[in-house]
């Protein structure tokens, strides 16, 4: 079962990826061009998904928006897993007091809204690719800083640690060799799951008009575009961007809860030994 | 010599399970230790081994005082007491080939030292390592469910002796394991410690066993103390 969805979810993302970055590669066309003559026009042979109000094609667009969102979400989950798990692993090592403190400015991050979070540190670096990406990942590492934490706890205490130390390694040398290899599948279906949030939370900053300026595509900035054409019956432009922020979603997804069970597997047949 | 003088040790505060423990371990000499279930024989072990802090009571090592356990260890007893422990299942990391649980101290060595150890160095004391302990060639390269507990238990054994500490806590080592496996791990230690490089303190359900390894046997949850 898990294997299955593994699959359809890998197949789903590879021909999402591949339509990402084939499609405006081959189109050879500028996807920030406009073509006022050709605006608003309904899916057709010659615009498969139509045209925006400025005449842009929107099957390249969507592809363009599709590459840049996951180029974004696959970084910021990237850094967020750096960051959580160095965080979670190094407080459960040290335990005590380290530990204390750093679960408590853990609790002080998520208790301040993620979005609102976001929305000062772009504001503050409009239009900045480096802003959007710091101001995902620098609000979801904690997730991923719990799991690592709980993992490295249930760990460090087990006689192969014990045996480690005696062998002559250091708190550092532990936690590298063996605590956060033990802990990153956890931290990797963390990041997976993460994907689609991170994906999500591009496109929010970009339509509320606080990520990438207008011209460039991403599947936030599209929506946003999409919100005033909608009005006057070009539904194609909301639907297709939407489309592709949905199959990537439940690609992730779908991979994600793949992995997790997956993940789980060993300990039950570890458990049988 | 490794000596515990007065040792209160256990895991509350105020609730210690051992109370006042004398223990004397001289290099080249085996000393067992038996009592029955819940006397505290394993928390004994970690004690001596610098796993556990005393809570009244001190360790010391060849005349150097314990005064941190566990990462907290003096640096010159950082490999100074080995330890070999009953579940060889949990006592190693389930991702390593044998050949890298041997090897992992050899690495740590390397490190700390000037001379660092080549790979090649490397792979041929792992090699006289697991030829010591009677792991095959073919075993190493194998992972932890890929193997006996027998065959698991004499790579921690390898691997205990990698560090070259000068004591070693076998606590209940061949609790889990067969006649001749038995046989065969207590006599790699029983050569180690003739040849005067180690102290042992085998822990043991086996009065048996202890009768034929140890050189002298105290009793946990009776009079601890050993003569000098």
């Amino acid at each position: 079962m898990a294997d299955r969805r593994l699959r359809a979810g890998v197949v789903l993302l590879v021909l999402l990826a591949g339509y990402a970055l084939l499609v405006p590669w081959l189109a050879g066309v500028d996807d920030r061009v406009t073509d006022f003559a050709a605006a608003r026009q309904g899916p057709s042979w010659a615009h498969l998904f139509g045209t925006d109000s400025a005449g842009r094609d929107l099957f390249v667009r969507t592809a363009a928006g599709l590459r840049v969102s996951l180029f974004i979400a696959v970084v910021c989950a990237l850094l967020s897993v750096l960051i959580g798990a160095l965080v979670g692993a190094l407080s459960a090592a040290a335990g005590g007091w380290v530990d204390r403190l750093t679960m408590r400015v853990v609790d002080g991050v998520n208790a301040v809204p993620h979005l609102l979070l976001g929305i000062v540190l772009v504001a503050l670096f409009r239009g900045s690719l480096v802003a959007i990406i710091a101001s995902i990942a620098l609000t979801h590492w904690t997730q991923v800083a719990r799991i690592v934490r709980a993992e490295v706890l249930s760990l460090r205490d087990r006689e192969h640690v014990d045996a480690a130390l005696l062998g002559g390694a250091t708190r550092w040398r532990v936690v590298r060799r063996h605590l956060l290899p033990a802990a990153l599948p956890q931290a990797l279906v963390a990041a997976v799951l993460l994907l689609p949030h991170a994906v999500w939370h591009e496109s929010t900053l970009s339509f509320l008009g606080l990520g990438l300026p207008p011209h460039a595509a991403s599947l936030g900035t599209l929506l946003q575009e999409a919100r005033s054409s909608l009005l006057l019956g070009g539904w194609w432009t909301l639907v297709f961007p939407a489309l592709g922020l949905v199959l990537a979603t439940l690609a992730v997804a779908a991979i994600g809860a793949a992995l997790r069970d997956r993940a789980a597997l060993p300990e039950r047949a570890g458990a049988q030994l | 010599m490794l000596t515990l003088t007065g040792v209160d040790a256990g895991y509350e505060p105020g609730r210690p399970v051992l109370r006042g423990v004398d223990l004397r371990v001289a290099p080249g000499e085996v000393v067992g230790l038996s009592g029955p279930s819940g006397t505290g024989k394993t928390t004994l072990a970690r004690v001596a081994a610098l796993l556990l802090a005393p809570q009244r009571g001190t360790v010391e090592i060849d005349g150097v005082g314990a005064s941190g356990v566990r990462y907290a260890r003096d640096p010159r007893l950082r490999t100074a007491v080995g330890m070999v422990f009953q579940s060889p299942r949990r006592s190693v990391d389930a991702r390593l080939r044998l050949r890298d649980v041997i090897a992992e101290p050899l690495r740590l060595r390397g490190l700390a030292t000037a001379a660092r150890a080549g790979a090649t160095a490397r792979t041929e004391r792992v090699a006289e390592l697991a030829g010591r302990v009677g792991l095959t060639a073919d075993l190493l390269d194998r992972r932890p469910h890929e193997v006996s507990d027998g065959q698991l238990q004499r790579a921690c054994l390898a691997r205990s002796l990698a560090s070259g500490p000068r004591y070693l806590v076998c606590d209940e080592m061949t609790a889990m394991l067969d006649a001749s496996t038995t046989a065969a791990l207590v006599g790699v230690v029983g050569a180690e410690v003739r040849a005067g490089r180690l102290g042992v303190l085998a822990i043991s359900h086996d009065d048996a066993l202890l009768d034929v390894w140890a050189d002298r046997v105290v009793a946990l949850g009776a009079a601890v103390a050993g003569p000098a």
